[in-house]
């Protein structure tokens, strides 16, 4: 997979194997609020930014219902870490790992982002 | 020496009533029913119920929400309960009862508890087709199907409790309501002159009719033999199609009679201390029906309670006496508080009274006090907020003097005479002669950390629920003096309630979540992203409150579109696979022919499934959201508009077809209906906000299930608040009757904003006002009669959302930067969800559901490599 250079705007690149790949134009994301990748294996990301800036994606698709929505759900600290509740049935999801903060045996897939 | 020799002893009730089942429990409490057979004779058709709720039934309550007895209880215990059934015959003698059936069973203790039966004053015609008493679910049944077929007009005889009960339950029938009396004012036993008028000035405001000073003297019949009117001692007819008869009541004591126990004067089976009878030491009574060993009969159910628990002492041997009860009563009589506790009448020697009355206000406190300014008793009206309090300070000398007792806030420094006031022995809940100490003790001892607890604990607040207030008080107060922190805020973000916030929002015009979070939110959460929880609810206040604090009224607009649910950010409502639905405005549930082809036109287009909604309306499921856009462009298009069924904020007002068509109608409530949901379009609230407006009292469009329910009289519209339907359902309450259209829109703005402005973040009316102190009453004072002077501020709140209000939809798709968020994929705009599909059903669609069963993923289950750790 080839990856454009942008030099005017950055762009948001999530890392899948040894690959960058690019999302969106930075500015597209609004702190608090995300957006959902294809990614090329078909897969989903949901893709946040806080409002410091950092990056996360996790997996878009919401484990307890199958819905690919969790880009939809509103975000939050809780102990000082980033998490995105789902939209359906309210269960969080720690932006960074994954993990579930409801249900320990649940998680999903984090992927590292960067703005590049 | 038992019944049946060899045998169990054999415990016999007769009646299942209120006390009866109080004494069951008693029983059960001490252990007799394990080593006792028990048998119980019920009369009425159906186990114990709550009485003294009944007229409940009126604002939604059903008879089995009434029911006192829990079936596995009876089972549990093994109690053999025989409904249907009375006894008939006690041949003390042989120790057997006999029933209706011919049931004979042999008994080592009998108890009576036959309660009372309603006194019916011997004129002509009482017994016509049309006249009733209010005693039982039957009587209520009988009354509601009478009322709602044959009458328009009701008569209550006697003003006293049961009078003004029955009246209550004539009016919640829509009936126009006559109250006589005999005795020159209402409620003659508890109150006195003073608060007899206050009483009469609140009860004629809410349009009854009370004749006092005045006796019945002949029910008037027509040719069909059923009443008309009746003929009253002043001479006067009073024109009426049913008579409900309250004159009081007299003890149940034939039984007793018949089997030769000894009966009082005045009726009532005679008993000792013990609650077992004069005559024969193995028979009890105890209730309504019993005669006291004070001389008294009790028709209260708390003395009536103590009496059960006696026999039930006895009975096992215990240490136990009944020797008077405190006549302390509080009740909420047509919405109307009264309370009298201790000597109301002041009939102790020397002992002086002070008084407020303001019968403008219907107003009146009355405190007695001995010469030593002990509290000895007292009678409140209007207000009996103090009532808890008191009862418990009766017997001791306040702590403050006792005119600061009786002044309402504002006049004078009112004195905050809180339950802490109290000493450990005072009685807190008289139901259950549950004191101070106790309540305390079942925090500190028995770990009890909310008030559910500690009543299941103790047992307090379950009777009359009187004493609710002050226990939920005192729970709090121990619960922080042991370090139990209860924390009222909003959330882990902010430590404020939300109407805290709303405050603090309007008043520093603050608009943006961030500011609010950072200065006034808890410390270790500023700086932060805040919750779902918090974020919403303050998205929630800015929106309802953006044209007055300079914020904008677009809820996608900046910031704000980072605050809303999923369902405000998409202004559709989420599906269960990731799909939207999608449903028009539209007013009243009026729509015009072509209006509804455009309809049929775009979900057939689009391949939507349709329904038509509890709402009036209709619905349009399975758009994907890169189609939404398309969507509301077409309806907008056909002069459509969002009918923000997903918000918290005004949903629907649903109309019957009213005076224009229907025959009963008196006004045009589809017109009202209408002008009503276009006002209110948009306003963002606590919790969603629901009406209707119906065309005359049949009340076909459910405005009594609504936040603000309207429906038309022939002098213009009646207005109910607070009414609910889903999983706690709850009748509005009558705020104001009679208003013209200016005066009911006005009513309704004020309520609107002030209902916005105290509620908690998803709190319905019907939970708002059942909580916030004061209740109705403390409501109708603020948005009447301008109590608090804010409703010019109120008014002008609403009218600047009204005059801002746009189009949600419209504004979306004229707006390029907004428009580029509705796709499913922010890197292919053009591939719709794989996700959404669907499947058909019933010659339309449903979603794919086996698609969605991807089952929960274990957390080790993650693609290798892509993973951050
Ligand atoms: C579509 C509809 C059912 C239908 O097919 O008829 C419906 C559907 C939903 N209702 Fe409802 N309710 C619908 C009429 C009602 C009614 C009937 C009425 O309004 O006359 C009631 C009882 C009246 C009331 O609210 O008091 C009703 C009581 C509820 C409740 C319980 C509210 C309560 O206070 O107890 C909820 C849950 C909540 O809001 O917390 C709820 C919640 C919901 C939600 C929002 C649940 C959810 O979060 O997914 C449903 C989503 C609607 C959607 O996706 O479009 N719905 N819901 C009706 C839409 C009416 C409309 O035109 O806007
Ligand atoms: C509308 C209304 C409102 C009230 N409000 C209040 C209030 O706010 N506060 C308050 O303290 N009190 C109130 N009361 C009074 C309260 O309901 C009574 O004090 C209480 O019900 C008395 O209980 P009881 O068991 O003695 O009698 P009941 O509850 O009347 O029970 C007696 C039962 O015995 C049955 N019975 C009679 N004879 C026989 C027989 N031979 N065989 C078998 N069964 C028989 C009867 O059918 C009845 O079911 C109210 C009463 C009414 C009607
Ligand atoms: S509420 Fe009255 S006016 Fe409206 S449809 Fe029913 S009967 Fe007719
Ligand atoms: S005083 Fe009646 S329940 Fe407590």
């Amino acid at each position: 997979m080839t990856l454009a250079l942008e030099t005017t705007d950055l762009k948001v690149r999530l890392r899948l194997e040894d690959d960058w790949f690019t999302v969106c134009d930075l500015s597209t994301l609004i702190p608090g609020r995300g957006v959902a990748a294809l990614l090329p294996d078909g897969r989903q990301a949901a893709v946040f930014t806080d409002r410091a800036g950092r990056l996360y994606a996790i997996d878009n698709r919401d484990p307890f219902t199958g819905a690919a929505v969790l880009s939809r759900g509103l975000t939050g600290t809780h102990r000082g870490r980033p998490f995105v509740a789902s939209p359906l049935l309210k269960q969080r999801f720690d932006l960074e790992s994954g993990q579930c903060l409801d249900d320990e045996t649940v998680r999903v897939t984090a992927y590292e982002a960067k703005a590049a | 020496m038992t019944a049946n020799p060899g045998g169990t002893p054999t415990i016999v009730l007769v009646g299942h009533g209120m006390v009866g089942q109080r004494f069951l429990e008693a029983l059960a409490e001490r252990g007799l029913t394990a080593t006792h057979r028990v048998v119980v004779l019920c009369e009425e058709p159906r186990p114990a119920y709550d009485r003294v709720q009944l007229t409940s039934y009126f604002s939604g309550r059903t008879p089995e929400d009434l029911s006192m007895t829990d079936p596995g209880f009876i089972e549990d215990h093994g109690i053999e309960l025989h409904v249907g059934d009375p006894a008939e015959s006690v041949d003390r003698e042989a120790r057997r009862v006999t029933a209706r059936s011919g049931l004979v069973v042999g008994y080592d203790v009998l108890v009576l508890a036959t309660g009372s039966y309603p006194f019916v004053p011997p004129v002509p015609n009482k017994d016509a087709e049309g006249c009733f008493v209010y005693r039982t679910i039957e009587d209520l049944l009988a009354i509601e199907e009478y009322a709602r077929t044959k009458a328009t007009t009701g008569a209550v005889v006697g003003g006293g409790l049961l009078g003004l009960e029955a009246a209550g339950a004539l009016k919640g029938l829509g009936l126009t309501t006559h109250i006589v009396e005999f005795a020159p004012r209402l409620m003659p036993v508890q109150v006195d002159d003073g608060g007899g008028a206050a009483l009469l000035r609140t009860i004629e405001d809410m349009g009854l009719t009370v004749h006092t000073g005045t006796g019945t003297q002949e029910i008037v019949t027509g040719a069909d033999g059923a009443v008309t009117g009746m003929k009253l001692s002043d001479g006067s007819e009073l024109a009426t199609d049913m008579v409900v008869f309250s004159a009081g009541v007299r003890p149940r004591d034939q039984l007793a009679r018949d089997c030769g126990l000894t009966v009082g004067e005045r009726g009532g089976i005679a008993v000792d201390e013990q609650c077992r009878t004069v005559t024969d030491p193995r028979v009890f009574a105890i209730g309504e029906c019993a005669l006291a060993a004070d001389g008294r009969v009790y028709g209260l159910v708390a003395p009536g309670y103590e009496q059960a628990q006696t026999a039930a002492a006895t009975i096992a041997d215990d240490e136990a006496s009944f020797t008077g009860a405190d006549l302390s009563t509080k009740l909420k009589l047509l919405g109307v508080d009264v309370a009298s506790f201790g000597d109301a009448h002041g009939a102790t020697a020397d002992c002086l009274d002070v008084v407020y009355s303001d019968s403008r206000a219907g107003l009146y406190k009355k405190l007695v006090i001995g010469r030593d300014g002990t509290l000895l008793g007292g009678i409140l009206v209007g207000d009996a907020e103090a009532y808890g309090t008191l009862r418990a300070l009766t017997g001791s000398v306040p702590p403050v003097a006792p005119e600061a007792l009786v002044l309402p806030a504002g006049a004078g420094a009112p004195a905050q005479l809180g339950p802490s006031a109290l000493p450990d022995d005072a009685v807190v809940c008289s139901c259950h002669n549950v004191t101070k100490g106790t309540i305390r003790g079942a925090v500190t001892d028995h770990r009890c950390t909310t008030v559910p607890e500690v009543k299941k604990c103790t047992k307090a607040g379950t009777g009359c629920g009187s004493c609710v207030k002050v226990l939920g008080q005192l729970v709090n107060a121990e619960l922080e003096a042991s370090g139990v922190e209860v924390d009222k805020g909003l959330c882990g973000c902010f430590a404020q309630t939300r109407e805290e916030l709303y405050e603090i929002v309007l008043a520093l015009r603050v608009t943006s979540y961030r500011d609010l979070l950072d200065r006034h939110g808890r410390e270790g959460a500023r700086g932060g992203d805040g919750c779902e929880v918090c974020k919403p609810a303050v998205g929630s206040i800015i929106a309802s409150l953006a044209p007055t604090i300079g914020a904008s009224n677009y809820v996608l607009d900046g910031e704000q579109a980072a605050l809303q649910d999923t369902n405000d950010h998409f202004l559709a409502n989420l599906q269960k696979n990731g799909s939207y639905s999608v449903v028009p405005r539209i007013p009243g549930g009026e729509i015009a022919p072509e209006k509804l082809i455009v309809i049929g036109e775009i979900a057939r287009d689009f391949g939507l499934y349709t329904k038509i909604t509890g709402g009036q309306r209709i619905d349009m499921f399975g758009a994907r959201v890169e189609q939404l856009p398309l969507i509301w462009a077409r309806l907008v298009d056909a002069g459509f508009e969002s009918g923000h069924a997903y918000g918290k904020s005004l949903r629907t007002v649903k109309s019957c077809v009213g005076q224009t068509w229907c025959r009963y109608g008196v006004q045009d409530s589809v017109r009202m209906a209408i002008d009503l949901e276009l006002r209110y379009r948009g306003l963002r609230s606590p919790h969603k906000l629901k009406s209707a407006v119906s065309g005359c009292q049949r009340e076909c469009a459910e405005a009594r299930s609504k936040d603000f329910g309207v429906i038309a009289t022939a002098g213009g519209w009646n207005l109910y608040v607070g009414g609910n339907g889903g999983a706690t359902p709850r009748h509005a309450d009558l705020l104001a009757q009679d208003l013209s259209d200016a005066e009911l829109v006005r009513l309704v703005d004020r309520f609107l904003m002030f209902y916005i402005r105290t509620a908690d973040r998803l709190e319905r009316t019907s939970a708002w006002l059942e909580r916030i102190p004061g209740g109705l009453d403390h409501v109708r004072d603020v948005v009447v009669h301008d109590s608090l002077g804010i409703c010019d501020e109120l008014e002008a709140l609403m009218a600047a959302h009204v005059s801002h209000y746009r189009d949600e939809w419209a504004e979306t798709i004229n707006d390029p930067e907004k428009l580029a968020r509705f796709v499913s994929f922010v890197n292919a705009p053009d591939t719709p969800d794989p996700v959404v599909a669907f499947v058909p059903e019933r010659d339309q669609i449903k979603p794919d559901l086996p698609l969605l069963n991807i089952g929960l993923r274990p957390a080790d289950d993650i693609l290798e490599g892509s993973a951050r750790r």
